[in-house]
């Protein structure tokens, strides 16, 4: 009897969507009021500090408080970086207005892609404000970024380099956790990027009201 | 028997003038499907799906006018690139178009394609035509 209202019980948290969270992960045993208690450390993407298509500088802390969507790109790429913003554009439309929800794109060519240069591509992208920002960064500090969300997304993917060229979308919650990962060349890989990124804000309401 | 002479003439002489336009028609088919699967691994990641362009930065492929007065400079656009501001639609485009690096009678295909989607209409425009116009590219 008690099984059942287990199980009764289990399934309904279930229908409560909850997106996975990616990543190396270990647990970490505390000492907390003489108990000792069991945690998982997940991964999070580590501090950095860019330039924005403003010449504002943007560190991990700018975007404390914010669900993100990150991706690799650089302004003069002739292959996958246009199919990838012209799906990310229907990313920032269905979000411009929401603040809470913002893109990040680095730019994998600093040399060439000044903050300038970055400033006339958003606004030949038709894109304004501040909830898609375009970084640039010294190449090594983004190079190492990018295999801080890579190490996660290895786990399924074979190529090493793949993340930065195979145009990958990554999904970053508000605790810096790699919630998922999309394939930023597919209309309906970026679909599913829209809906999840509306699951993650309805977890972070239900965690407020409860 | 005189009418049976005419009809069986005029016959013979329909039946060579269809022969030859759907002659042309297969022609055009053949440039025209080999051309699309072209479009898609060769133009469409930039030009979009439906020749759509991207917002500002990649003109679109649906300006029938831009397309009728430069026919003869297209193949040498996609054989070198294109760097020079232009105009399509009315709207300026400064970006860079990197060369195709298609063969010509590749070239010839996906011309044709684009040149008759997208709301475009145009003749076949086939490898002769565009081995005369890669002689001429400035």
């Amino acid at each position: 009897m008690g099984l059942l209202f287990l199980a009764a019980c289990s399934n309904k948290q279930s229908t409560e969507k909850k997106l996975p969270i990616y990543g190396e992960r270990e647990p970490v045993t505390k000492t907390v009021n003489g108990k000792e208690v069991t945690d998982t450390v997940y991964h999070t993407i580590p501090d950095f500090k860019f330039t924005n298509q403003y010449g504002t500088e943007v560190t991990a802390k700018s975007l404390d408080n914010d669900i993100y969507v990150a991706d690799f790109f650089f302004t003069s790429c002739p292959s996958i970086c246009p199919i990838m913003h012209r799906n990310m554009l229907n990313v920032y439309q269905e979000f411009k207005n929401t603040p809470d929800v913002k893109i990040i794109s680095h730019t994998i060519d600093p040399g060439h892609d000044s903050a300038a240069v970055l400033k006339k591509y958003a606004d030949n992208l038709g894109v304004s404000g501040n909830s898609w920002w375009f970084l640039q960064g010294p190449k090594e500090a983004t190079y190492k970024l990018a295999e801080s969300y890579l190490t996660s997304v290895a786990e399924d993917k074979n190529a090493a380099g793949g993340l930065v060229h195979a145009g990958y979308f990554i999904l970053v919650d508000k605790q810096k956790h790699i919630r998922g990962t999309y394939d930023g060349t597919k209309p309906e890989d970026t679909q599913k990027l829209i809906t999840d990124i509306k699951t993650l804000q309805t977890e972070y309401k239900n965690n407020k009201t409860s | 028997m005189k009418f049976g002479i005419i009809a069986f003439l005029l016959a013979i002489i329909g039946s060579i003038v269809y022969s030859c336009q759907s002659e042309d028609k297969i022609e055009f088919m053949r440039y025209y499907s080999a051309g699309q699967a072209l479009y898609k691994t060769h133009c469409q990641n930039c030009h979009g799906q439906n020749g759509e362009g991207l917002a500002a930065l990649i003109p679109p492929l649906t300006d029938t006018e831009y397309l009728k007065q430069h026919r003869k400079q297209l193949a040498c656009y996609l054989k070198n690139g294109l760097k020079l501001p232009i105009l399509v639609n009315g709207k300026a485009y400064n970006g860079e178009m990197p060369p195709a690096n298609l063969a010509p009678v590749e070239i010839a295909q996906v011309l044709t394609y684009v040149q008759n989607s997208f709301g475009n209409k145009a003749n076949v425009h086939n490898i002769d035509q565009v081995n005369a116009e890669l002689g001429k590219c400035e």
